[in-house]
This record gives C-alpha cells, structure tokens and sequence, in this order.
C-alpha cells in the first residue's frame, strides 16, 4: 500500500448534535435529498444511513444528559458489501478505504444486505448502490473529509488510522480518570468480527443505543463453511436423482 | 429510553435506537427474486434429471427435462436482469469472477446453464447435432446440481439474521424445493407411462423440502422465529401443506392425468411460497433490531 490507512475517529463526547457534518457532506458530494421526516422521537429527521445519507447525527435522549453521535460508513478491514460485491464495483483504495465505482455498479443491490452495520443502499430513482467515500476525491487532492473539516468541536477526527487509535485510547484513559467509566471505544479493534474499522467511535452507552450492531462478524467469514453444505446438498441432489432413475426400465 | 420485552423471549431485553432496524432489509423486488430462486432451481435440477434420463436412456423423459431446465434458466435470467437497478448493465457481472461473491459464481453459473441447456433444446427441436446436443445435457447435469443449491450460499453470506444462521439447512431446503419443482414440472410434460422417475424425484424432493424446512427452523430458535410469524410464516406454512400434500398426490399420480396435475401443480405453488416465504422472513429479520442485536450478546450470567 502506497499511503497509509486512513480514517475517522469520532468522538461522541464533544458532539453538539449540529448536523454541519451531514451538511457539509451533502454539499461536497452532491448527494441528492433523502427526504424531510418528522419522526417524533428526538431531533433527528435525518434517521439512518442510507444511500442519500452518508453522515447521520444520532440522537438519544437520556434522563439528564443528551447523547449525539455521527454515524458514517465503517471502512471496514474486512468489507462484506466489498466481498460480495460481483461486479468489482466496490473496491478498496490506496488509503484502505472503500469506496463504489458508480460508473461500474449494476444495482445488483447485493452489498445492502451484506453489509452488518446498515450502511450502504440503492438509491431506486438512480438504481446504483451509494455510501460515504471517505471523500476520495479530497484525499486524493491532499485535503481531509468534508465532515471532519466542518465540524466545529473536532468531534470528527481525520487521520492515520494508526495516530487516530492511539489518540482515542488516551482519550478514554482520561475520560476513565474523569469518572466518566461508561467512555468506551468501538470498532477499533484489529481482532473483532470485521477486522477492526477504518472508522470507528468513543461512545457513552452501549452500541445498540445508538444504533450500532454490538459486536458484528463480517458474513463472508463463514462463506468456506456455506460453500461446503451447498456442495453436500449438490451431491445429495445428485445422489437423489440418479435414485429416482435407478431400476426403471425406459 | 425504549425498553422492549418480548412476549415470545421473555428474558430476552435489549435496547435499540427508537426501535429502528440496525441493518438494511433486502431490497430485492417481488416477484422477481423469489421467482428467480424457483425457476432458476426448477432449471438446474431439471438439468440433472435431463443428464440422468439420458444414461438411463429415458429419451421421452429427457426431451421434457430439456425443455424445462432450457424454460427455467431463460425466463428466470430475464427476471434477475429485470431485478438489477441497471438493467442495461448486466453484462458487468461478466467483468470479474470473484470466489467471495456467490452471485459471481452465480451469474457465471446461470451463463453456463444457460449456454448448455439452449444447446440441448436447440439440438432436440431441430434435430441438429444430436452428439453436441446429448453432450450439453450431461455437460449441464454439474452446472445444474450447482444452480439449485448456490442460492443458498446467496442468501446466507449477508447479515440478514434469518438467512446467514440458516447456512446449513438453507442449501438442502433449496436443493429439495428445486427437485420438487423439477419433478412436477417434468410429469406434467411427460407422459404418464414414461414419467415414473419424475413422480419419484417429486416425492423425494417435497419430502427433502419439508424436513429441511423444519429442521432449520427448529435449529434457528430466535432468529428462526421470522419463518414462523407474520406473512413469512403463513407462506411456509402454505408452503408445508402443498408441498406434503403434492407430494402424497404424486406417490399415485401415475394413475390419472387428473391426479398428476393437482400434485404438480400443489407441488408448485409450495415451491413458489417456499422462496416467498424464505425473501421475505429475511425481511423481517433484518427489519427488527432484536434479531440483529441479541445473538451478538453474550447472555448476561445467571
Ligand atoms: S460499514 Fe458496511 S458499507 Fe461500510 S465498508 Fe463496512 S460493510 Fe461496507
Ligand atoms: S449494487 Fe453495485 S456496488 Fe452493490 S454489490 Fe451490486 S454491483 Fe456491487
């Protein structure tokens, strides 16, 4: 690899919940609109990631604190939408990210469900899969990621991903000496299921709260176990019709 | 904080972001995925059967496999095509051929059905090249046992909860819902007299279809819970009962037209609900953070 691995730290605890991230993300990548939502359930009428959505505040309203959090595409090491992808519309780049050629994808919409974390979809006007970029476009101009750029309290922290965990570690270690116990961080380590991400978070409460899978595997991890019960269900069929035909005269 | 409780898992709490799903449900279209996963099944074990009846020399038997396997492949092809968001795009899918990918294997694998199977049809109608022709049908006997059963791999390598778990079960579900289907649709295109291994192949694979179904979803527990509950669980159920009722029907249908018709076609419409039901119980499970997030917790000590 040419470059280093670069990423996003996001540290929930100074998020302010101002959705400059998701706008700004919006402006740079021309990502079209995903529609205004009323949900009555806190302020966010964003939702989820999606296809048209490629930075979303989370909002979680606790008794006696608020919880914000910008969620994004998780650059996995071991990417499920990358894998499966059949087409080599997804790829990974020179700064081990991963990003989906529009000019390649078919729409197959295999990655969507691929994915453990909910990230990437088809957008059905266009019939093209769409996800965060990790704004290839400025990495490769020198620049960093429009999200992490507007952001005002650097609660997106763009980097090597290397300088970036060891920020988020004494990060926690003085959030930890701080009294606040319940900082943890997620998805940055090398051993969990998807290899550890390329972006990953401090969070204050457990993943699910904030719309995170607890502890995902990357699908393709058992794919040698599926190929082999496929192949014994193909010899059985085999078997089973060669049955079907044995003693019976034409 | 929304806090749920689950009447069916009692002890199973777990908290969620306002009840929102966690992964993104298949977007695959109905009718068009379901009805590719039984026609291009239909076609693959058709295939089998076409390369069987050829050694066997059940020539009859044969020219109706052929047909079918040719009939399944095509017309479930075009409802793939007109599954992707660019259609006019398909041809990307010959770009690469990715072993991590079972829809690269798969598209490679309908290619090549494809291929054989039209080369067996075309030389059985026309009577051209009868030695290419018996050829493919063999040839299209191994790219057939794979057609019907890779599409359980498709299912099970995503995060859909009711899909990946069931990476056992899921290729004989779809192995004996293919033969099921193959065998209906072969004796009810084939004489009575020469359909003998047809009914046979029906009963094994409805049998086939209805254990396997059973047995994942005894297995599954929580996550199988999708396959039982809701519109997924009507359409296995429809599914069991034609499926075993055609299934019953074909051990005599030899004895009257009337009898083959009623359990081809039983046999049919179980197969088709198998694949509705399969989609959408994955729906469902990808849809209800519940099934995402509770396998992922080691359960608390007691
Ligand atoms: S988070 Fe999902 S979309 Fe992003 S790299 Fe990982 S698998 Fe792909
Ligand atoms: S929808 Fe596009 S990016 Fe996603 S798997 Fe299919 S071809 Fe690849």
């Amino acid at each position: 690899m040419a470059e280093q691995r670069m990423g996003f730290f996001t540290d929930t605890t100074v998020c302010i919940g101002c959705k400059a991230c998701e706008v700004a993300c919006k402006e740079w990548n021309d990502v079209p609109d995903d529609g205004f939502v009323f949900r009555a359930t806190s302020y966010d009428n964003t939702g989820a990631l999606g296809a048209s959505t490629w930075r979303h505040v989370a909002f979680v309203e606790q008794d006696g604190r608020w919880l914000m959090m910008s969620d994004v595409c998780k650059h996995c090491t071991h990417a499920a939408c990358l894998d499966v992808c059949p087409t080599g519309a997804l790829f990974r780049t020179e700064f081990d990210t991963v990003v989906v050629q529009s000019d390649v994808c078919n729409g197959c919409g295999y990655c969507v469900p691929a994915c453990p974390y909910g990230v990437i979809d088809r957008r059905e006007d266009d019939g093209r899969a769409w996800k965060c970029t990790l704004c290839y476009d400025r990495l490769r101009g020198g620049m960093e990621p429009a999200c992490a750029k507007a952001c005002p309290t650097k609660s997106i922290q763009f980097g090597p991903l290397d300088e970036l965990r060891e920020r988020a570690r004494d990060r926690v270690e003085r959030l930890h000496a701080e009294g606040v116990t319940e900082a943890r961080l997620y998805g940055e380590d090398p051993d969990n299921g998807v290899g550890g991400t390329g972006a990953f978070f401090l969070l204050l409460d457990e993943p699910e709260t904030y719309g995170l899978p607890p502890d995902p595997v990357v699908t393709t991890r058992d794919l040698p176990a599926m190929w082999r019960w496929a192949g014994g269900a193909a010899l059985a069929l085999a078997a089973g019709v060669a049955v079907c035909f044995a003693g019976r005269k034409p | 904080m929304p806090r749920r409780r689950h009447e069916m898992v009692p002890d199973a709490e777990f908290r969620s972001y306002y009840g929102q799903p966690i992964l993104k449900p298949p977007i695959w279209h109905e009718p068009h995925m379901p009805a590719y996963l039984y026609l291009g099944g239909m076609s693959g074990a058709a295939s089998a059967m076409a390369a069987a009846a050829r050694l066997a020399g059940h020539e009859r038997l044969e020219l109706a496999a052929r047909t079918a396997a040719f009939a399944g492949g095509t017309v479930g092809a075009a409802f793939l095509v007109a599954e992707l968001g660019r259609p006019m795009r398909f041809l990307n899918m010959m770009r690469v051929f990715k072993p991590t990918s079972p829809m690269s294997v798969g598209s490679w694998t309908l290619a090549a059905q494809g291929g054989l199977t039209s080369v067996a049809v075309g030389s059985a109608v026309t009577g051209v090249l009868p030695r290419v022709g018996d050829a493919a049908t063999l040839a299209s006997g191994l790219t057939g046992v794979a057609m019907a059963t890779y599409t359980a791999v498709l299912l099970a390598d995503t995060a859909v909860p009711a899909w990946h778990e069931a990476l056992r079960e899921l290729p004989f579900l779809f192995a004996g819902s293919a033969l099921a289907s193959a065998g209906a649709a072969v004796m009810l295109t084939t004489p009575r007299a020469q359909a003998g291994p047809a009914r046979a192949a029906a009963v094994a694979g409805a049998v086939t279809e209805v254990v396997a179904g059973g047995l994942m979803e005894r297995r599954l527990g929580l996550v199988g819970e999708p396959y039982r509950t809701g519109r997924a669980g009507r359409l296995m159920r429809a599914s069991r009962a034609l499926t075993l009722g055609g299934g019953l029907l074909a051990t005599v249908a030899g004895r009257s037209r009337t009898l083959t018709a009623l359990s081809g076609i039983a046999i049919t419409a179980g197969a088709l609900c198998t694949r509705f039901g399969v989609l959408e119980a994955g729906r469902a499970s990808a849809k209800d953070p519940k099934y995402t997030v509770l396998p992922q917790r080691p359960p608390p000590p007691a």
